[in-house]
């Protein structure tokens, strides 16, 4: 089975804070790949270096190599922009535009200068399917996307990103301000899409992270503690620090 | 995989980047501005008049047939109006803003705050046209002595004028202080007064020093209520009865006349001016280091 | 006891002077519109908005000073919109924090205090004569230009940052480029608080006078501007005008003009602030 990321040494520092320290992992394709860990632990940190949105953080700094299969993102000739585009990303939040649901499935499109309405009409619908969202919303497209609960809004924003049609879905807490039944729906929709898909979702839900990967990453404060095939870690931890942490010890 | 080309839309990015980088630099060049224009007609002007007459010189004729360049009339003139604006403003703008912040309801402080920066905004010359029309006037019932043009009434005018800048400001920095200070001063038995004057007032004080000192700024800079109701006439006294002139009068007097450039008339207006400038620009960027104080304490 | 009766009295003798320093000011205030209305409505009427100024106050009008106005803060608006936006976008979307950043927005806070009059003659130094421009509607907009520019700055700066990161990091996780954050990001979600930055800075610009006399705009003028170098009056201008008269005549005129002057202005104010109020509580609702 090839690999979507191969991480070599990351380290992540904010303002001299080590952030991530001396991380190195394979995460497979077309898998779902959790991060647990406690907050903080720099587990989103982690994340956002994998769509280089750390970018955007002033007085961010970074070592290391992040190969998105086989190649480098941080080389001169791959642009930020053409990765994340490859590479999509749901937040801890839901944070759709405030424009309409509509408008907010075709941006990724329209900025990528997609200007047709058909295909865009086409490419919406598809999305908003994918996204499971369809029959909800199909009737008030013109709507505003906070008319939408919470758990929809969230559906919306990965029918947002599914739209620009990512390699990658990288998910950071997107069920931490949702009810249980968004959270199933959430997760229903994830253990669909991973056929397509390489997902990597971070979450503090050990539950959650049980019953939705494959593989299994464990972080804590900064290191990767453990990675593993999720039974196998669930069941047999090889470390007594990631044991402490499943049993519910601290976290 | 849609295959952007990296090479051109970065070179794009960047070069708007640099636009706006610009525009943003811009704001410097406008100070920059101000100095070299100032400042180099004022050297031109200093070439034919001694600094020394100038900033201790206590004559101020230019426009005569003999001429006296002494700046000391001008800067009293200014002082003299913007002090009688200060006793007006302070003190009633700071118990304004003490009962905004500390007693008046929301209610209140929802309808007063807009009206506050409403009245803030009427133009200068509508205050000019009060204190030389209805104002003088007015006082000149009471004092019989005082002139038509004088520094009283357009500074009592002017004090009116600042005050809900003052009240504005100051409510700001009262209403930054935490509230826990608050509670910690009630929980020791004090009383909504010794609240508001003994802990609130002093935790608030540079914020409060900031917001009067930007209304001296404001009071020196001032120029169309002086140009209309202070007079025309470079006075070296204190009397607050009687014509004086400001350094932003004699700008506006100059003005008026068509005086051609380069001469030395039209050179003593950028003179005047850079010592204007250099006065506000200390006082603004001293608000601006107390204010940047009082944020860093309570940020 | 005593101590009670005591803390009660300092507490009231405290609510009074509060009262009373309100009451006075506002007092004056009332005192200054009604004198300005009872001198000058009778004297406004439409010959008063149709005809040019006259060497006698009862024929005397304004039209020459407000279509002068109305060109001016249309073309200041126009020098300093755009200018202003983008400097406000490079400080919240570009600046680093380092000194020479610091240094700009320092910079802007002082310019916002430098007199008006000191604006006037940086026009009159730089456009008037180092440019040639002459004493035209276009130096007096430019001028104005500069005057408003930390104005809209500041406010386009509020604005900007009122709009939550999340929403931005949104559209940068979708591939949006810098450039497109801004146009379809920022732009639109700060817009109503940009206009109130635009609307603050026309009243502003409508009420200022002494930079344009010290720029030498002309107190008399009999025709209307026809171009950028056509000499110009204005509003304010024609006031001051007529408030250094000594004949009675013409300070009801000047009280007539005042009442146009102060109802553009205080329309445009309340105006701003209902539209600021709108825009945060909306941005607070919604995105926060």
């Amino acid at each position: 089975m090839s690999n979507a990321f191969e991480i070599k040494n990351l380290n992540i520092y904010y303002n001299g804070l080590h952030a991530v320290k001396n991380v190195s992992i394979d995460i497979p394709h077309t898998l779902i790949t959790a991060i647990i860990g406690a907050s903080g632990c720099g587990k989103s940190s982690f994340l956002r270096a994998m769509n280089r949105m750390n970018d955007l953080i002033p007085n961010s700094r970074r070592t290391g190599e992040i190969l998105f299969h086989g190649v480098d993102i941080h080389q001169p000739m791959m642009s930020e922009v053409t990765l994340r585009r490859r590479i999509g990303m749901v937040f801890q939040k839901p944070n759709p535009f405030p424009f309409s649901i509509f408008d907010n499935v075709a941006y990724g499109l329209r900025i990528q200068g997609m200007r047709d309405k058909a295909t865009l009409d086409q490419r919406v619908e598809e999305s908003l399917r994918r996204a499971a969202l369809w029959p909800e919303v199909k009737d008030r497209l013109k709507q505003s996307a906070f008319a939408l609960s919470g758990g929809q809004q969230q559906r919306l924003c990965i029918a947002r990103t599914l739209a620009v049609d990512p390699e990658v879905l990288l998910l950071d807490e997107p069920c931490a301000s949702l009810d249980p039944t968004g959270t199933a729906r959430i997760e229903e929709l994830l253990q669909k899409l991973e056929k397509e898909i390489t997902i990597i979702i971070v979450t503090h839900n050990m539950q959650q992270a049980k019953r939705l990967s494959d593989t299994v990453g464990f972080f804590h404060l900064g290191e990767l503690v453990e990675f593993g095939r999720t039974e196998e870690m669930f069941e047999h931890p090889r470390i007594q620090l990631t044991r402490d942490y499943i049993m519910g010890h601290f976290g | 995989m849609t295959s952007a080309t990296p090479g051109s839309s970065h070179v794009k990015e960047q070069m708007v980047g640099w636009a706006f980088k610009l525009c943003g630099l811009l704001s410097l060049f406008v100070t920059v501005g101000i100095a070299v224009v100032l400042f180099a007609e004022a050297a031109h002007f200093f070439g034919e008049v001694s600094v020394v007459e100038f900033l201790f010189g206590t004559e101020w004729t230019p426009l005569f047939t003999e001429k006296h360049f002494g700046i000391l009339p001008l800067v009293l003139g200014t002082l003299l109006v913007s002090a009688i604006a200060m006793i007006v403003a302070i003190p009633l703008g700071i118990l304004i803003a003490v009962y905004l912040s500390e007693y008046a309801s929301a209610r209140v402080r929802r309808s007063l705050k807009p009206i506050l920066e409403i009245l803030a905004s009427i133009p200068t010359i509508v205050f000019g046209y009060f204190a030389l029309l209805s104002v003088t006037p007015f006082l000149q019932k009471i004092i019989p002595g005082l002139s038509g043009f004088n520094a009283l009434s357009p500074g009592i005018v002017m004090g009116i004028m600042i005050l809900p800048f003052v009240v504005s400001l100051t409510d700001d920095a009262m209403t930054a202080v935490p509230h826990s200070l608050r509670m910690a001063a009630y929980g020791l038995g004090s009383t909504r007064l010794q609240v508001a004057f003994r802990v609130v007032l002093p935790s608030a004080s540079s914020g409060v020093i900031a917001a009067c000192v930007l209304a001296v700024s404001r009071a020196v800079g001032e120029t169309m209520l002086v140009a209309i109701a202070a007079g025309m006439r470079p006075t070296f006294t204190l009397n607050p009865l009687v014509p004086v002139q400001t350094i932003t009068a004699y700008i506006v007097q100059v003005s008026l006349g068509d005086t051609p450039a380069g001469t030395l008339e039209y050179r003593s207006i950028f003179a005047v001016a850079s010592v204007l400038f250099v006065l506000t620009f200390i006082l603004n960027m001293l608000a601006q280091k107390l204010r940047a104080s009082f944020k860093f304490t309570y940020a | 006891m005593a101590r009670t009766v005591h803390r009660k009295s300092a507490e009231s003798v405290f609510f009074l002077s509060a009262l009373l320093a309100l009451s006075v000011a506002l007092l004056m205030l009332a005192v200054l519109v009604v004198e300005v209305f009872v001198d000058g409505f009778s004297q406004l009427d439409w010959q008063f908005l149709t005809h040019f100024p006259s060497r006698n106050p009862e024929d005397a009008g304004i039209l020459s000073a407000w279509v002068g106005s109305v060109y001016l803060i249309t073309l200041t608006v126009a020098f300093a919109v755009p200018l202003g936006v983008a400097a406000a976008i490079y400080f919240e979307e570009y600046a680093r924090k380092n000194w020479f950043n610091t240094l700009m927005e320092m910079n802007i806070g002082t310019l916002a205090g430098v007199p008006s009059i000191i604006y006037g003659l940086l026009g009159l130094g730089l456009f008037v004569r180092t440019l040639n421009m002459g004493r035209s509607l276009l130096a007096g907009a430019l001028t104005m230009a500069l005057l408003v520019l930390p104005i809209i700055i500041i406010t386009a700066r509020e604005a900007i940052r009122a709009i939550p990161s999340s929403v931005q990091d949104a559209a940068f996780a979708l591939g949006a480029t810098r450039s497109q954050v801004i146009r379809t990001i920022i732009l639109p979600l700060s817009f109503p608080g940009i206009l109130t930055g635009i609307i603050l800075a026309l009243s502003r610009a409508i009420g200022e006078t002494a930079p344009l006399i010290a720029i030498g705009a002309l107190t008399y003028i009999a025709f209307l501007p026809d171009g950028l170098s056509s000499p110009f009056t204005a509003l304010p201008i024609q006031i001051f005008n007529w408030v250094s008269r000594p004949q009675a005549g013409f300070h009801s005129n000047a009280a007539a003009a005042i009442i146009v002057l102060l109802t553009i202005t205080l329309l445009l104010n309340a105006f701003a602030i209902l539209l600021r109020n709108y825009f945060y509580r909306r941005i607070h609702a919604h995105l926060s």
